[in-house]
């Protein structure tokens, strides 16, 4: 297993050094400088501007001292709020979208697994049919549509639930929430009932439901284990789904997290802040995919034993 | 039997004394046409091109029309759908959008299907050492987090559409690329291929005859499922205002003027939703069917 996690993890370096330099070149290539659309600018006061900025200097030893000042954590300043840097503007906004986040998920792990496994127990039947069909609503219905209808009912029709904020007032939370964690409650859904129909047909849970189990224990202690493993694979993919839902998610109810800012940093064309925010998520994919792919192997006895075999 | 060659017709004389054989693709479409589900959205996708193609003789207004006296107005016989702010008929802008909504989904995935066809055929054929490198990129860039990548280009290099379909191409061939090297690695070590070979066939003509068709299927049904998806991410990125720029215009931009006014004029949200949604589920329907009518297991979920 350790073994396994270490591959794991010398993979990831490379990628998200890929990333990093990717971007950094692609963002330096970008036509026009940062302060080309502000007004008419002294040329003294440009070059200044780029010294501070380290635009002076020729573009590989810009690129090493990025990755220097990475290396010590430092994302730099951003180009359109003087004053502030990447770093603190990124870490204002990462609890507040770690938060929406977690709560869509869970939103979405609730539901999902429930109606998968709900489904997987009588396949073919209206018990399957229903929940499925309604999963297939939540793929085909993206998070830009849904926000919107789900603040014309509830927010302007119905006036149950604030459309706008967070955490601000009582309730604010729950629609973004919702918003965001639906579709993946619909991948989730259709991937444990696949999983669960697949767990169910095996052996051993004949063996369960033979020593005389009652169905529920075979469902939920036998079942459920194999069957959600897709789920957990699923996980690392989603994350980074609903990272890029929250740009939508947040724009659509001014939630001050990090989707909002990265999509007002691509408006400002804030080049450090595309470029430190990139880097960043890029950086939590990455980990968080090779998080999902361990717990999966991990979940797997046949992939486990096959780890510890090779360890002994 | 009309579709059996010169080539074959010798073996013909035999086996047309044994069962008469019905082929891979006449026994899917007998599961497919079962499918109520699935032929229902593939007529009403085919109805959804056939307008897109007919949109500039068959709309009821002009693109450009627009009659700021009128504004928006809701549903009426003059205008089925109703009209914006700037008194635009709404039937005939979702008409538009849905021309480069559809063309951008089926362009992108040609793109993507083009790359990684040839991609996964040449690693699964090869194999060995080049097969190893081509597919250690391949794993690469599947960890690589496109989704910021797509806007960070668009934010850079403009909104251009012809990027916007080569981004979204490049990001959604990396599946067809596995799906396709695997179909051949396994197909290659096939009692029938390994008889076709023992026959004197050559290496162009079992992989034309044996090897294509079979991993055809998975493919196809791929493809079919990779569209909605390529649909859903130009309108993510029009929604946000990093997709198609005015004055054209697609379902993604439509929605989000929708949403803009939608306390008011809810129909400017409604109905371009409505187009987008049951799109992206005829799609799905019938990329399900057909998943289940060709037998193919674990393309996407």
């Amino acid at each position: 297993m350790l073994r396994f996690l270490l591959s794991r993890l010398l993979q990831a370096v490379p990628v998200i050094f890929i990333v990093i330099t990717a971007t950094f070149f692609l963002v330096r290539m970008a036509p026009g400088g940062p302060f080309d659309d502000e007004k008419v600018v002294l040329p003294e006061v440009k070059r200044a501007l780029e010294a501070q900025y380290k635009l002076d200097l020729p573009l590989h030893e810009q690129y090493f001292a990025y990755l220097t000042d990475l290396a010590s954590g430092d994302l730099g300043p951003s180009f359109k709020y003087p004053g502030r840097s990447v770093n603190e503007i990124l870490f204002s906004g990462l609890p507040v979208t770690a938060e929406l986040g977690l709560y869509a998920l869970i939103i979405a792990l609730v539901i999902g697994v429930t109606a998968g496994v709900i489904a997987a127990l009588k396949p073919n039947t209206k018990q399957d049919y229903i929940p499925m069909t309604l999963a297939m609503v939540g793929i085909c219905m993206p998070s830009f549509l849904l926000g919107p209808l789900l603040v014309l009912v509830f927010g302007i029709y119905l006036e149950v639930l604030p459309i706008s904020g967070w955490g601000a007032i009582p309730g604010d939370k729950i629609l973004p929430s919702i918003t965001l964690g639906s579709a993946y409650a619909a991948y989730v859904a259709r991937l444990s009932r696949a999983g669960m129909l697949e767990v169910l047909s095996q052996d051993y849970i004949r063996t369960a439901r033979a020593k005389g189990l009652p169905e529920r224990w075979v469902v939920i202690k036998h079942g459920l284990r194999g069957g959600l493993i897709p789920v957990v694979a699923f996980l690392g993919p989603a994350f980074a789904g609903l990272l890029a839902g929250s740009f939508v998610v947040e724009t659509i109810f001014q939630i001050p997290g990090l989707g909002r800012f990265y999509v007002q940093a691509a408006f400002n064309r804030d080049y450090t802040m595309i470029l430190g925010t990139t880097v960043f998520l890029s950086t939590l994919i990455v980990l968080f995919n090779l998080a999902s792919d361990v717990a999966a192997a991990w979940l797997n006895p046949r992939l486990r034993a096959q780890f510890q075999g090779g360890q002994s | 039997m009309t579709a059996i060659d010169a080539s074959s017709s010798q073996d013909d004389n035999v086996l047309a004394v044994a069962e008469k054989g019905s082929s891979l693709w006449h026994d899917a479409w007998i599961r497919l046409s079962k499918n109520r589900m699935a032929l229902a959205g593939g007529l009403v996708l085919l109805f959804f091109i056939v307008i897109a193609l007919l949109t500039p003789w068959i709309a009821p207004y002009s693109y450009e029309t627009q009659d700021l006296d009128l504004g928006a107005t809701p549903p009426s016989a003059a205008h089925w759908l109703g009209t914006d702010v700037f008194g635009r008929d709404l039937l005939t802008q979702i008409m538009y959008g849905g021309r480069v909504s559809l063309a951008v989904g089926f362009i992108a995935t040609a793109v993507a299907l083009l790359i990684g066809v040839t991609w996964g055929a040449i690693a699964g054929y090869l194999g060995g050492r080049v097969d190893a490198v081509m597919m250690r990129i391949v794993d690469m860039l599947y960890a690589l987090p496109f989704m910021i990548f797509i806007v960070l280009l668009m934010v850079i290099f403009g909104r251009n559409v012809l990027l916007l379909f080569l981004a979204i191409g490049a990001v959604e061939w990396l599946t067809m690329a596995r799906i396709m090297r695997s179909q051949v690695q396994s197909l290659r070590q096939q009692e029938f291929v390994e008889a076709a070979i023992s026959l004197g066939l050559s290496t162009g003509a079992i992989i034309r005859r044996h090897v294509v068709p079979n991993a055809l299927g998975p493919i196809i049904v791929y493809t079919t499922l990779t569209i909605p998806s390529v649909m859903l991410l130009e309108a993510f990125l029009s929604f946000l205002g990093l997709g198609i720029q005015p004055p054209q215009t697609s379902w993604g931009l439509l929605i989000s003027y929708g949403a803009e006014t939608m306390e008011e004029y809810p129909w400017l949200l409604i109905f371009p939703g409505l187009a987008l949604t049951i799109t992206l589920f005829s799609l799905n329907f019938l990329g399900d069917g057909l998943r289940d009518a060709l037998d193919v297991r674990g393309s996407k979920d």
